[in-house]
């Protein structure tokens, strides 16, 4: 190849690099001399950036450069400075009461960001992500609350949870009347029938209105109360409403009378600050369903 | 023109050299004329507009920016003059960028490289620090001979270098600080900057700005245009036979010859070419190359070579443009005696002018009818309705109400979709409990969450078109937004 370098090409009075393909030859157009000198000198850089930052990898790990940067540490200090940016935020959160936060637009927003991230994280599993709920665990959003839907009664049921084990938690439970033999099975089938008629559901064929109305007031009326309207000290739930958290089919019911029932609320306190606790029970309360 | 070359002729330029070249100085002569007088006229109203622009107040109300343009980027805000454009309202920048860059290609298509040659902030500044290097060490010839000169540097020397680099350096650093400006309130910000509390990036980058105006005009000039734009490159798709450009009109200049031995060539009847080889027209080029080679990548086509030829051609008697804006068909035409024809209305400039109109009339209409109230829903997916305990049915919705007015507002929401509806706003105690009432502060938005709730019996179906209708109880603006109300 070298033997044609120099050659001329006529058309363009230029002198060519010797390449050739199919008869066309390559012109010889030399680079500008600052774009060479430019070009050794990112050689210089990119070498000057393998001894300042981490660079290359080996078998475990990689080179650090004495600059001992990573953006790991980055990170940390970023979130360390959201922390300090939040911080005066949070405390103000902290300081000012529960209504006091609905009210003030930014301390909302703030609290319901801040909830939503912490539902996401702790309570997501059972109530699901948009505090739906799920069978066993109540939906949020609805205005259905076993242990009071009042800001002050949502943080209190965070703070220490439903049976869970906690000093103040709520207790009060759902006992099992089939197994511990204080009803017969037809009586509970009676009783279940009753429970359903109470909000308008239908009832089985035959089955003694009367006997269940007996039934219900002997055993359920010191929880579910005159009627079965529920009350929120116990956690005893409304049987007139149209939720049910297990479900209001008569084998449900059945279920529900015989074996007993009594989900599990963690308590939070000592898991989540208490400003956070205070964003969770603004957020839930927020969700739509509060009181 | 495919001209053959002996290899004998070539300029050591062009000889089997080294893998890379040294930058050639340019030294262009001062030149006058009416191309000249253009490219003075562009240069001081280009830079009239970009350094005094940022002092240029516009009165928006107590409270709002006094500045005409200014670049917000705290408050992500965009003002010019009576328009304020929101971070959403990016697309105002999409056509604006559309309309720029179709403006180039029907430049382009109508008189070649007028960005390049008059508009380009390359050539603008190049041609100022030019100009700043003839008044302070002379013209091209005093130039070329005190930079080969091997005499030990008189003092009268070293200060004319001196000054030289200094106005350099003043036009440098006032173009970074004209640039920061636009981006803060700039009075405020030259007091600041005077008095040092100005924040360190508006130094950083009046710093970087000094040293890219310094490094490119005074020093990178033509090598800009040739080796780093990529836009030279491009052009040549855009341009066509018919687009005017720079042009040697060889027609008439070849064959090249002496004014004297052209007057016995005419005296006898035979043809001579206008060309003098007088060598003007590369002497005042400011890319250092020679028009008479024809089209050529480094011409940015500044029309310089066409004021420097007429005034030679005058000099000598002949007819002024030998050098104009021209094309090959043209000088084909005269070749063959039949008289040139000029075509700007082409399909090419009509579908240009097309486009410019019909992106440009777009956005004017929309500009015009842009609404200063917005409303904004997005239902709420999980869950997506919520049965309460007397069986109605809730479904809750992020509301985003956007007030872009100088003044703050007070709006009223109504829902307008299933039978029954009751709407409520968390965290709002509205006097008015079916129509929520909203206070938004100027130039700002909130962000609600809004629930409707509707008995199930009087909405059987599944799915039902809600639409929310947001209205400045003052003023009547209306805004809305449509969504739909789910059953479970």
């Amino acid at each position: 190849m070298t033997d044609h370098h120099g050659e001329f090409d006529s058309v363009s009075g230029r002198s060519t690099t010797g390449h050739e393909w199919d008869g066309i030859k390559e012109l010889n157009t030399p680079l500008p001399r600052w774009w060479v000198i430019t070009f050794y000198l990112t050689i210089v850089w990119a070498i000057g950036y393998w001894i300042v930052y981490p660079a290359w990898p080996l078998i475990s790990g990689n080179t650090r450069g004495v600059l001992g940067y990573s953006s790991r540490a980055d990170v940390a200090v970023e979130l360390a400075n959201l922390d300090k940016i939040r911080g005066d935020k949070m405390v103000a959160l902290g300081a000012a009461s529960l209504a006091d936060i609905e009210k003030d637009p930014a301390l909302l927003a703030l609290a319901r960001a801040k909830g939503k991230t912490v539902f996401g994280d702790n309570c997501a599993p059972c109530h699901g992500s948009g505090a739906a709920g799920a069978k066993g665990f109540p939906n949020l959003n609805d205005d259905d609350w076993l242990w009071g839907g009042t800001l002050d009664q949502i943080m209190q049921t965070i703070q220490y949870g439903a049976r869970s084990g906690h000093a103040k938690t709520h207790e009060g439970q759902m006992l099992a009347f089939g197994k511990d033999g204080v009803l017969k099975p037809d009586e509970i089938v009676t009783v279940a029938n009753y429970v359903r008629s109470l909000s308008g559901l239908p009832t089985r064929k035959g089955y003694d209105a009367a006997k269940g109305e007996t039934i219900f007031a002997d055993n359920c009326v010191a929880c579910h109360g005159d009627g079965g309207k529920g009350n929120p000290e116990l956690g005893a739930p409304n049987l007139t409403d149209k939720i049910w958290l297990y479900g209001s089919d008569e084998a449900i019911l059945i279920e529900t009378i015989s074996k007993g029932r009594a989900g599990v609320m963690p308590a939070w306190e000592g898991r989540l600050d208490p400003a956070t606790i205070k964003a969770m029970a603004v957020y839930v309360h927020s969700l739509g369903g509060g009181k | 023109m495919n001209k053959t070359v002996n290899p004998n002729e070539l300029t050591s330029n062009d000889d089997n050299g080294p893998l890379y070249v040294a930058q050639k100085k340019v030294y262009p002569q001062s030149v006058s004329g009416t191309f000249r007088r253009i490219k003075w006229g562009l240069m001081a109203f280009c830079l009239g507009v970009y350094y005094f622009l940022p002092f240029v107040r516009w009165n928006r109300g107590i409270g709002a920016p006094s500045q005409a343009v200014l670049i917000d980027l705290p408050n992500s805000r965009f003002y010019f003059f009576f328009i304020e454009l929101w971070p959403q309202e990016v697309y105002y920048f999409t056509g604006l960028l559309i309309v720029a860059a179709v403006t180039l290609f029907l430049m382009n298509s109508v008189g070649g490289r007028i960005w390049c040659g008059y508009l380009c902030p390359q050539t603008v500044w190049t041609d100022l620090f030019y100009a700043v290097e003839r008044l302070v060490e002379g013209d091209r010839r005093e130039r070329m001979k005190k930079d080969k000169s091997s005499d030990p540097m008189r003092l009268e020397r070293i200060s004319e270098i001196v000054l030289k680099h200094s106005i350099w350096l003043l036009i440098a650093w006032w173009t970074g600080g004209a640039c920061v400006l636009y981006f803060s309130d700039a009075p405020t910000l030259v007091k600041q900057l005077v008095t040092f509390p100005a924040p360190m990036i508006a130094y950083v980058w009046i710093g970087i700005l000094t040293a890219t105006t310094y490094v490119l005009a005074g020093y990178m000039r033509e090598q800009v245009c040739t080796y780093m734009c990529p836009w030279p490159r491009i052009q040549a798709a855009l341009t066509d036979e018919w687009a005017l450009n720079v042009t040697y009109r060889y027609d008439r200049g070849e064959k090249r010859t002496s004014v004297k031995k052209a007057a016995e060539l005419r005296a006898l009847g035979e043809h001579a070419g206008d060309c003098v080889d007088c060598y003007q027209c590369v002497a005042v080029c400011p890319t250092g190359i020679d028009i008479r080679k024809g089209p050529q990548l480094e011409c940015i086509q500044c029309g310089l070579c066409i004021d420097a030829c007429d005034t030679v051609m005058t000099k000598i008697g002949r007819p002024k443009r030998l050098i104009g804006y021209d094309n090959d068909i043209n000088i084909q035409r005269r070749r063959d005696g039949k008289a040139p024809i000029y075509r700007i209305v082409r399909p090419r400039t009509v579908v240009y002018s097309a486009i410019i109109a019909a992106v440009g009339g777009i956005m004017l209409y929309v500009l015009a009818t842009r609404s200063l109230l917005d409303v904004n829903v997005l239902h709420d997916r999980n869950p997506v309705a919520v049965k309460l305990s007397d069986g109605s049915i809730r479904n809750a919705y992020t509301v985003r109400l956007l007030n872009k007015s100088g003044y703050d507002r007070v709006i009223a929401i109504d829902a307008d979709g299933p039978a029954n509806a009751t709407i409520h706003v968390v965290g709002i105690d509205s006097v008015t409990p079916d129509r929520p009432m909203i206070v938004i502060p100027r130039d700002s938005t909130s962000e609600l969450r809004l629930l409707v709730t509707a008995p199930a019996e009087s909405n059987p179906e599944k799915s039902i078109p809600v639409r929310f209708h947001v209205t400045d109880i003052g003023l009547g603006e209306a805004a809305s937004a449509t969504d739909n109300f789910v059953s479970p």
